[in-house]
């Protein structure tokens, strides 16, 4: 790429940035400036650094899973250890990584500039949510200091409330407390993009990352309080005694999972949705095509969050539910994954007739359409009923949300920090470095999850750490994979953490991409523009005169500013 | 009023416009009070659920909840609804000092809510009515009732003693003249508060009055 | 057991048909997975920058149908799928009449099995070829799950209430046994075998086990021993159900509801009889909890059901 430092300024010349400076800039407060900070992307910053330090907890936790499973005899833990461990992974990588990934980094520091704000609706509530956040994750580590947790994630009573002697309640408590983070981080979101767009900023002109962030913050209201009461009445079973969920005293443990599910299920959402948003920016830019379909796009993120709602049950067709529930959420289960399967064609139906070009963001979009589409059609076979019978709770089952969770919202993860590094940073990142790591990220990927699958429907039950020796060649394959994701996964920490320092200074706009966050300067000003934005044309409006690599001025979008 | 003078201008970043940023702050509360209806809306779902496997059980269990205290909480919390109203009508014409009291009696009736419902505790743990193995009713379903009832009325205490000290806040604020009568606070504040009084509202049957019948 | 196993062993008459299901799953996916993953392969080179391939917009027209047609089709074919795999499920539903009785018991982490004669195993359960199975569970602790992927069923065990689950064998052999409900420590110990084999080796497997006493024998000897025969005889000085011929009837409740006389039914009348007594009858019986285990209880259930079900009026 070339080194073009002409800053785009849409406003004034030169200077005018210069006096604006950028929010990255020392206002005299030291280390307090960025811990008060009600700046969202300062925030989102914050949000990054904790995500990424639960995420090498969590990765730490799943390298102690790969390597106890290399033996069939469970050698190297115990197994009250290994049940920490996997609990400790399940907690940290599902509340404090996964769930705030997207949203949290690239929902704080883009939906405002995507939509032409200045902030968010509540900046200081935007701080709470951080430290809501921080103290609930703190909590969790402490109670995995103070001699651990070994319920797993999902918490099932009777085990969690009258069987387990570790620190359930301590965790229980961290998760709700962070869940009121999340809660505030919604509102502030929807409050954000109803009442903070910039002028011809109409809802069907808005990015579709600002969908799915729209739609995923209304998920985060609605399905997270669900979640708070019911671990909420764990910790009151474990801390005085209160047994609503017991079967020997009249009350009913599948009750519990109902409720978990409702929250769990469309938490799977929350993860997903962002990242189907950050893929629809990546690939409409790097193909230089206009979104194939953009009202279906808008319509299926919206259609996926509300059926999201309806599909718990296909988690418990095992638990004794009744047989006509069974078959109503297998109903609802196969019906969900039409609008995920509409995603999937008019992503690639945007590729048609572009002029593609192959950079990191774009290697590592297009590696999520490819797991996320494995991960999507394996739901179906859990939303069979008696396949799910065979493979629920079953290595199948961890194969599968691995493909979603971490092949689609991790991937996508890395698409949006390579595709707004630039624009968060003002460095250009090492390019051939971040295109090694994003193949290698895919390869390592299917070489460590796709195994699982054949280990699922053989029977191979999760959460075992010794396990019959007929399954070992899967497990030491799958361990072997996992080193190379885990190489991919520290690449990007070593030659970001370097181009934070030595990359090139980004030009506003290094992709010549649309979009109102192009339009300020790289890393943006403190509030954002220094004149309002005016919208007037529609979102992906890439033609292909202007398919030129270069990164350019365009006067255009300078008179538009001003306008 | 001399007060509002020298009370600081109630814009916040990132608003130019007090009027969006009074519509976005209200907004907002009515996104967290979604959010905490289906909070509650779960228990209530949990307790239905529960009570459905067992309703003569739940039946018996309810004849033990005092329904006095309920009654006399009812009417409390019912009036405080009414003094917070007038507060914010009270502010919106710029009437500050009698905002401020009628916060003041709000948050007193708030308090005045909490203290009958220790004396109810203090009743409810004398005739063992927490489960457990002394247990006054029985090692059945009687005990599903009562770990509900501790749960409801526990969560919804913490939920009034945040809002009394919401509107102590207020009360102080308005009071010394820290902050606008424009402010959105006071609108918002009283929208918590009013659902807090509704979640009993609806509490207060469930627990009290329907399963006896 | 080859040392890259693909697939688990075809043994129990549920096997082909959702591996049937599975292998057609395999296919669509596998065809909708390749038809992505070409397309895109296809469309980044033919489209990639400074390709002379043609550009320009699609007519709207074009892309509506196209947009209307792959939606369609998806919906149709995951209808199809649901309605397969859904008759595939109602299949499994109900054991068949005849099935033989095997009383399994979940705790931390064994598996206690109980066979209709008193036999009891540990971990092991022995069964004949080609007779329907059917599993009575209960947990004495928390949520356990009884899989037997060979087979391809599967059945969470709840605390204090009791499950079903069934099968045919087709093979002899060993089979795995796992829970694969996480529960606590030993979790991954809690395994066992399915032993299949032919009737004959069965019926003497069988006959040299030392059983504990008839199940129904022992069931008899604690309705004694209990007192339940002071009030549950007919023509007593009580009025309490006579229970010959009640096991597997409808019964009317006071509060106007039906109840199935099963073993979940006996288990509630033993343990909390007090709520919702029988039509007719006051609820004057003293609840057993705490007094009888769930052992017992099978074996008092063993002993109603011995006594005939459904025949006679109800008295």
């Amino acid at each position: 790429m070339t080194d073009a430092v002409v800053p785009i300024d849409h406003a004034e010349p030169r200077a005018a940035r210069v006096a604006a400076g950028s929010y990255l800039d020392s206002e005299g407060g030291g280390l307090s400036e960025w811990l008060l900070a009600t700046d969202h992307k300062r925030i989102a910053l914050l949000y990054a650094l904790m995500i990424t330090a639960f995420f090498f907890i969590g990765g730490a936790a799943a390298t102690l899973i790969r390597l106890e499973l290399i033996s069939p005899h469970g050698h190297f833990l115990t197994d009250d250890e290994y049940n920490h461990v996997f609990t400790l992974h399940g907690i940290i990588m599902v509340w404090f990584f996964l769930v705030p990934l997207i949203p949290a980094t690239f929902g704080n520091f883009l939906l405002p500039l995507m939509i032409g704000a200045p902030d968010v609706a509540f900046p200081k509530l935007n701080l709470a949510s951080w430290y809501l956040t921080l103290i609930g994750g703190i909590c969790v580590l402490a109670a995995m200091m103070l001699g651990g947790v070994d319920t797993g994630w999902t918490f099932y009573p009777p085990y969690s409330t009258a069987f387990s002697n570790s620190n359930v309640a301590v965790a229980v408590v961290g998760v709700i407390i962070a869940g009121f983070g999340t809660i505030a981080t919604g509102v502030n979101f929807v409050a954000t993009t109803h009442m903070l767009r910039a002028p011809g900023m109409t809802w069907f002109r808005m990015p579709l990352f600002v969908w799915t962030i729209y739609a995923t913050s209304l998920v985060m209201i609605l399905a997270t309080p669900v979640l708070a009461i019911t671990l909420a009445l764990v910790a009151a079973d474990r801390l005085f005694g209160l047994p609503v969920f017991d079967g020997f005293r009249g009350g009913d443990p599948l009750l519990f999972q109902h409720l978990f599910w409702f929250y769990s299920h469309p938490a799977v959402y929350i993860m997903i949705l962002p990242a189907m948003g950050v893929v629809t920016e990546v690939i409409t830019c790097f193909a230089r095509r206009r979104v194939f379909g953009y009202a279906m796009m808008v319509y299926a993120v919206l259609a996926i969050a509300i059926i999201g709602f309806t599909v718990w049950g296909h988690h418990m067709f095992v638990s004794g539910q009744s047989v006509f529930a069974n078959l109503v959420f297998s109903f609802l289960s196969f019906i969900v994954a039409v609008p995920s399967a509409i995603k999937v064609f008019n992503w690639t139906a945007t590729l048609y007739r572009g002029q593609i070009t192959f950079e990191a963001p774009m290697l590592y979009a297009l590696g999520f359409v490819g797991l996320f589409t494995i991960g999507g059609l394996t739901g179906l076979f859990l939303a069979s009923v008696p396949i799910d019978i065979q493979v629920t709770g079953t290595y199948f089952v961890v194969a599968h949300f691995h493909y979603v969770m971490v092949g689609g919202a991790v991937s996508a993860y890395f698409a949006g920090l390579h595709f707004w590094w630039p624009k968060i940073t003002g460095r250009l990142y090492p390019e051939s470095w971040a295109r090694f790591a994003a193949v290698l990220m895919f390869f390592g990927f299917n070489f460590t999850f796709f195994p699982q699958f054949i280990l699922g429907y053989l029977g191979m039950p999760r959460r075992y750490h010794e396990y019959p020796p007929e399954f070992q060649p899967w497990n030491i394959m799958s361990s072997a994979g996992a080193v190379v994701l885990a190489a991919a996964y520290l690449m990007p920490l070593g030659y970001l953490t370097w181009a934070c320092f030595y990359g090139k200074p980004a030009p506003a706009n290094p992709w010549n991409a649309k979009g109102l966050e192009w339009w300020t300067s790289s890393p943006p000003p403190k509030h954002n523009f220094l004149r309002t934005p005016v919208v007037t044309e529609d979102p992906y409006d890439y033609h292909d005169s202007d398919m030129s690599p270069e990164p350019q001025a365009r006067p255009v979008d300078v008179a538009r500013a001003h306008g | 009023m001399a007060d509002a003078a020298v009370a600081p201008d109630p814009l916040r970043e990132p608003w130019s416009d007090l009027s969006r940023q009074r519509e976005a702050a209200t907004l907002g509360m009515w996104l967290f009070l979604m959010s905490e209806m289906l909070f509650f809306g779960a228990l209530f779902m949990a307790f239905s659920f529960s009570r459905a496997l067992d309703p003569a059980a739940f039946a018996e269990a309810a004849r033990h909840a005092e329904i006095a205290y309920g009654a006399a909480n009812t009417a409390v919390l019912v009036t405080s609804s009414l003094t917070i109203t007038i507060a914010v009508r009270a502010a919106d014409v710029e009437r500050g000092r009698l905002a401020a009291r009628l916060l003041a009696a709000t948050a007193f009736l708030g308090v005045a809510f909490l203290i009958i419902k220790g004396f109810e505790y203090r009743d409810d743990l004398r005739h063992h009515l927490v489960p457990g193995h002394d247990f006054a009713l029985g090692q059945n379903a009687t005990q599903i009732f009562w770990a509900f009832y501790w749960a409801m009325t526990g969560i919804h205490a913490i939920h009034l003693t945040v809002g009394v000290a919401l509107v102590l806040r207020l009360f102080w604020l308005v009071r010394r003249g820290r902050i606008s009568l424009a402010s959105p606070q006071l609108e918002v504040t009283s929208l918590y508060w009013h659902l807090v009084d509704a979640f009993w509202i609806v509490l207060f049957p469930v627990l009290y009055v329907a399963v006896r019948a | 057991m080859s040392a890259f196993p693909i697939f688990p062993r075809e043994a129990s008459s549920f096997a082909p048909k959702t591996d049937a299901l599975y292998f057609t799953l395999v296919a669509v996916s596998g065809a909708i997975a390749l038809l992505v993953f070409v397309l895109i392969v296809v469309f980044a080179v033919r489209y990639r920058r400074g390709s002379s391939s043609p550009r320009g917009a699609l007519p709207p027209l074009i892309s509506h149908e196209f947009e209307i047609g792959w939606t369609t089709a998806t919906l149709f074919a995951f209808l199809m799928l649901f309605w397969w795999a859904g008759s595939n499920q109602i299949y499994q539903l109900l054991p068949p009449a005849q099935a033989m009785e095997i009383h399994v018991v979940a705790k931390q982490w064994m598996w206690k099995i109980e066979h209709p004669n008193g036999v009891r195993e540990i971990n092991m359960l022995h069964a004949p070829i080609d007779e329907p199975i059917r599993l009575d569970m209960t947990s004495q602790d928390v949520i356990h799950s009884f899989s037997v992927p060979d087979f391809r069923i599967k059945q969470d065990i709840l605390p204090g209430r009791y499950v079903e689950s069934w099968f045919r064998a087709t093979k002899i052999g060993t089979f795995r046994l796992y829970c694969t409900q996480f529960c606590g420590t030993a979790h991954s110990g809690m395994v066992g075998s399915v032993v299949i084999m032919s009737k004959p080796d069965f019926a003497s497997w069988l006959a040299a086990q030392h059983p504990a006493g008839d199940l129904a024998g022992q069931g008899r000897a604690l309705f004694t021993s209990l007192g339940c025969a002071g009030c549950h005889t007919p023509g007593g000085p009580i009025h309490a159900p006579d229970l010959a011929g009640l096991y597997g009837r409808k019964v009317p409740l006071s509060n106007g509801a039906f109840a199935l006389v099963d073993a979940a039914y006996i288990r509630d009348r033993i343990l909390d009889p007090q709520s919702n007594p029988p039509a007719g009858y006051d609820p004057i019986m003293p609840s057993f909890k705490g007094e009888v285990d769930d052992g017992q209880i099978l074996a008092l259930t063993a002993y109603i059901r011995s006594l005939g079900s459904s025949r006679g009026a109800l008295r």
